[in-house]
């Protein structure tokens, strides 16, 4: 009796505080990548600029380790025995790989754009993963270009 | 020490390749974080242990491998990739490599 009260505890605090973390993670992801959209960080290797007009190009990184609540994690596994799309996990994977691009945006200061971005993910948390995918560990890192 | 992950560095001619130069590391955090990080599994969210780690992995990694690359007399290192692997509990592995080139 005690374990399901605990359990269902669990649940709701995992439910309000997830949501309440959730949305005001998104309001400062819209807010800074409305900041940034004079940056752009693109995939390709090579821009149109003349090669004479760059005036420097360095290399930025940004990384960002997000976990999602318990009552997502719960629901997740529900998904798992039905099978289909799992949208629990959709958001934490949307969050860590927009907060490391932001992040690089910030190391990238004043540069024009970034080229030849890409995106990793890892997994250090794996001790918090018991039950599967708990927490994602993203990496985004490009070459920043400043034109003269 | 100028590094990209492009094959060149813009404006600039390569003038001497070494081949390639890379650094790894792997870090934990203390117990602590780590319950922490499982605490905050609970509400969700960012775990800043965790980023905070992954973080200083990555430095430390570059900082390995700009030595590497300079022992060989490079100044640039282009084409860098970063890779990442995991070997032990709350342990993060990150390799990057690249290749030293000295550039005019």
């Amino acid at each position: 009796m005690y374990n399901l009260l605990f359990f269902i505890t669990l649940i709701a605090v995992g439910y309000l505080a997830g949501t309440f973390a959730e949305r005001y993670h998104y309001r400062s992801i819209h807010l800074r990548e409305k900041m940034f959209i004079n940056l752009p960080a693109v995939t390709m290797k090579t821009v149109d600029y003349p090669d004479d007009k760059i005036k420097s190009a360095e290399l930025v990184y940004g990384s960002a380790v997000i976990s999602i609540d318990y009552f997502k994690r719960f629901t997740a596994s529900l998904r798992n025995i039905f099978g289909g799309t799992v949208k629990s996990y959709e958001s934490l994977i949307d969050r860590a790989r927009r907060e490391a691009l932001l992040r690089m945006k910030e190391m990238a200061g004043d540069s024009r754009m970034i080229v030849n971005v890409r995106i990793e993910t890892s997994t250090i948390g794996r001790n918090a993963n018991k039950k599967g995918v708990g927490c994602l560990e993203a990496i985004a890192y490009g070459t920043a270009l400043t034109l003269a | 020490m100028i590094i990209t992950n492009i094959e060149t560095v813009p404006g600039k001619n390569i003038v001497e390749h070494f081949g390639l130069v890379s650094g790894s590391t792997i870090r934990a955090k203390h117990v602590g974080r780590d319950i922490m990080a499982g605490l905050k599994n609970l509400v969700g969210g960012e775990l800043k242990g965790y980023t905070q780690l992954l973080q200083e992995s990555r430095q430390q990694a570059l900082d390995r491998m700009v030595d590497q690359a300079r022992q060989l007399g490079a100044n640039a290192i282009v084409n860098v990739r970063f890779s990442t692997s995991s070997v032990a509990q709350g342990a993060a592995e990150l390799y990057v490599y690249g290749t030293a080139v000295r550039i005019e």
